[in-house]
């Protein structure tokens, strides 16, 4: 008699405490085997680019902030940056060098969360908790520039709301010296922790060529060993003044483009974001912040795509404009989105506990994915 | 003990009831409502967090309350569950978890149940334990409860085989299953302690102390498996499973399983320190003896026993709170491939110097 084994349908989410948000996946599974993991997502869904054609060109900054909101001063820096070149705006090198601090100060942020929620994934509290210390100072630094610790509404086209608070440079730099000591701290406690590592080396492989496939960006792609930082690759404000490196994947632990390798290139982006928030400090010049916010905006009838490197990867925006004040038509390209479609090919053949740290490494904002 | 009530009472089953319900009240409730309060202040300390300071001072009602509170709950049953053991599987598991405690020697004057075969009954008794989990994960008819239920049998029985290797390497050494014997053997000072070559002297002793080491390591490593705890929590692995076998549960039977954790991390703890830290002797001798007052010793050796299984209870929350989880396969390659050949190379190893 042939023994008959049958496949079981679990459906992870949307109420699961680790699908990063209201993420829903139906995993097929061979006891613990996976056979396939189909995402489902649209739980978040929010109309934000059908509302912002009923919006002004400044009124649609606040909806950039409820994308990604782990990273809502890069959303709104992306933004800003398009319109800007739309409408031929030079802005004060002062406002410049302000976005850049706050956008790196962001992507800290911003990684410190998918570093620690990483390590819950994984089986590590403590280390959650320690990175979600150290963002608390960086919304504070957030609260203290412009009110707001979450959703800050701060760059505005061809400006910004407030300028720093004259506190901000010793604060921020007070920052600074106390996080240092804490990456490695996060190094010792979980990135070269044994059992983290065999978790997570060779595990959720994906190579160079898949990830340029998909459309990979960002660190997800950089874990894969290609050097591809639109900070660098595609010019904007006013990164070519700082002098970074762009880390990429190098498979120390196991295979090249693993999630080790996406988890410890987030690691050491924080440690590039402090040098260049260090330069920009330095360099930062005096001046007015709001000489080039234009009365009145409206842009001419056309087109354009502007992108930025956010901190999950490439952020673009398409604005396709009427000639009125409000836009024709805006389209976001979320890098969440984009990354997420690699997702089901990386679980083929792991295990259940695989799905999670794969979900994890590729590090997914489910605001931004549904929009 | 059981006699010495017997004699008061003159009752025999007055006795026996005393007698298993003593731990259970003075000891093991207490210990487990605090053992959770001691978990979440540790985790806050490590975690640069305060942890529960609002329900009493310093929070130490907080458990209390907690308790309280899942007593009021309503008793959800999902529709689709198998109800008889559904309901049965919590009791089985604090059952399993609570008999456990009838053979270890709190001090020299009291255990539960003075039996020969103390250490055999213990590893038996504490299987039911798994009889108990598959059962909860099996009838609450959720997916995720399944898979917790297997992993949890797998892990379980795997890591028993260990445990009883290390337990039978010690059985040679001091050649008794009574744990109560086995602390005897090891009275006196802390240098008669297993874990330092026992009772043995001479050339024998010093040979002994690495391979003791080894057996002391691997047995709490095992057991650390067996209650599933971090970082071989796989069973209930939170981020993947929701809660394992006991999702579905809540209310009174949800703090059973909750319980029969913490009364699991002391009866595993308590066994390792029988085994090989003398149990419940002291490590420097007696006040009691030394000024006279014979009935304080059994009272010195309470708190020694105490403290010794705290601690080990404390290595199991640092542990916790510090470690990432293994992957379900990860964890059956740790047993069989690294700790079973241990273990099996110790009890020859150890038993080849035995003959010397």
């Amino acid at each position: 008699m042939a023994f008959k084994t049958e496949e079981m349908i679990l459906n992870m989410g949307p109420q699961h405490p680790s699908t990063h948000g209201v993420l829903r996946l139906e995993v097929e599974l061979d006891g613990e085997l996976i056979i396939s993991v189909k995402p489902h997502i649209g739980y978040l869904h929010r109309c934000f680019e059908k509302h912002c054609e009923a919006m002004t060109y400044p009124q649609v900054i606040p909806y950039t902030d409820r994308m990604d909101y782990l990273a809502s001063m890069y959303n709104n820096f992306g933004y800003v940056v398009t319109m800007e070149r739309f409408l031929n705006i030079q802005v004060p090198e002062r406002v410049e060098y302000i976005r850049v601090i706050m956008g790196e100060l962001q992507r800290i942020a911003s990684h410190l969360v998918a570093l620690g929620t990483y390590g819950v994934d994984i089986g590590a509290f403590t280390p959650f908790l320690y990175c979600f210390r150290d963002r608390e100072k960086i919304l504070s630094l957030f609260e203290m520039t412009c009110g707001a610790r979450l959703l800050y509404n701060y760059m505005w086209i061809g400006g910004l709301s407030h300028d720093l608070h004259p506190d901000f440079i010793p604060a921020c730099k007070e920052f600074l010296r106390y996080f240092k000591p804490n990456i490695t701290e996060l190094n010792n406690l979980l990135s070269f922790n044994k059992i983290f590592i065999e978790r997570t080396a060779n595990v959720g492989i994906l190579p160079a060529e898949t990830a340029i496939n998909y459309g990979v960006t960002g660190p997800n792609l950089r874990g894969s060993g290609v050097k591809y930082d639109l900070r660098r690759n595609d010019q904007y404000s006013v990164y070519d003044r700082f002098d970074f490196e762009i880390p990429v994947g190098t498979g120390a632990n196991g295979t090249l483009g693993d999630c080790w390798d996406r988890y410890y290139v987030r690691v050491r982006e924080m440690e590039e974001s402090i040098k260049i928030i260090e330069q920009a400090l330095e360099q930062l010049p005096e001046g007015d912040i709001n000489t080039a916010i234009p009365k009145r905006i409206k842009p001419p009838a056309g087109s354009i795509y502007g992108r930025v490197e956010n901190p999950k990867g490439e952020l673009g925006y398409f604005i396709m404009s009427d000639g009125s004040t409000s836009p024709y038509r805006l389209k976001v390209r979320g890098p969440s989105f984009v990354n997420m479609t690699v997702f089901s090919e990386l679980c083929k053949g792991h295990l259940v506990a695989d799905v999670i740290a794969i979900l994890g490494s590729i590090d997914i904002v489910l605001g931004e994915i549904d929009r | 003990m059981y006699n010495l009530l017997n004699n008061i009472l003159g009752n025999e089953y007055l006795a026996t009831i005393i007698a298993v319900a003593l731990p259970l009240f003075i000891f093991i409730l207490p210990y487990a409502l605090y053992a959770v309060y001691g978990e979440r202040k540790v985790s806050a300390f490590m975690q640069d967090r305060i942890g529960p300071n609002r329900a009493g001072y310093q929070g130490l009602l907080q458990s209390v309350a907690d308790i309280l509170k899942l007593i009021q709950k309503e008793d959800i049953i999902p529709n689709e569950a198998d109800k008889k053991l559904f309901n049965l599987a919590p009791v089985l598991v604090f059952a399993g978890s609570y008999a456990a405690f009838a053979a270890i020697p709190f001090s020299g004057a009291y255990i539960g149940a003075d039996i020969d075969l103390g250490l055999f009954y213990i590893l038996a008794i504490s299987s039911v334990v798994v009889a108990g989990i598959l059962m909860g994960g099996w009838a609450s008819n959720n997916k995720y409860s399944l898979l917790g239920a297997m992993r949890s049998a797998a892990q379980i029985i795997s890591y028993e085989i260990p445990t009883a290797l290390v337990v039978l390497t010690m059985v040679m050494v001091t050649g008794s299953l009574n744990l109560k014997t086995i602390s005897e053997l090891q009275t006196a000072y802390f240098w008669n302690w297993n874990i330092l070559g026992g009772a043995f002297s001479g050339i024998e002793k010093f040979l002994l102390i690495p391979f003791m080491i080894v057996a002391f390591v691997i047995i709490y490593i095992s057991t650390l498996a067996e209650v599933n705890r971090v970082p071989f929590d796989i069973p209930e692995a939170e981020s993947e499973l929701v809660s394992g076998f006991h999702t579905e549960y809540s209310g009174m039977k949800f703090a059973m399983f909750f319980l029969s954790e913490y009364a699991n991390m002391f009866a595993v703890s308590a066994i390792v320190a029988a085994l090989f830290f003398g149990g419940y002797q002291s490590p420097f001798g007696y006040l009691g003896n030394t000024i006279g007052i014979s009935w304080f010793v059994p009272v010195e050796q309470l708190f020694w026993f105490t403290i010794k299984g705290l601690f080990f209870v404390f290595v199991q929350m640092w542990l916790r709170w510090t470690l990432p989880r293994l992957r379900v396969d990860q964890l059956m390659t740790v047993c069989w491939k690294y700790m079973i050949p241990y273990a099996f190379a110790n009890l020859i190893i150890v038993g080849l110097i035995t003959l010397i």
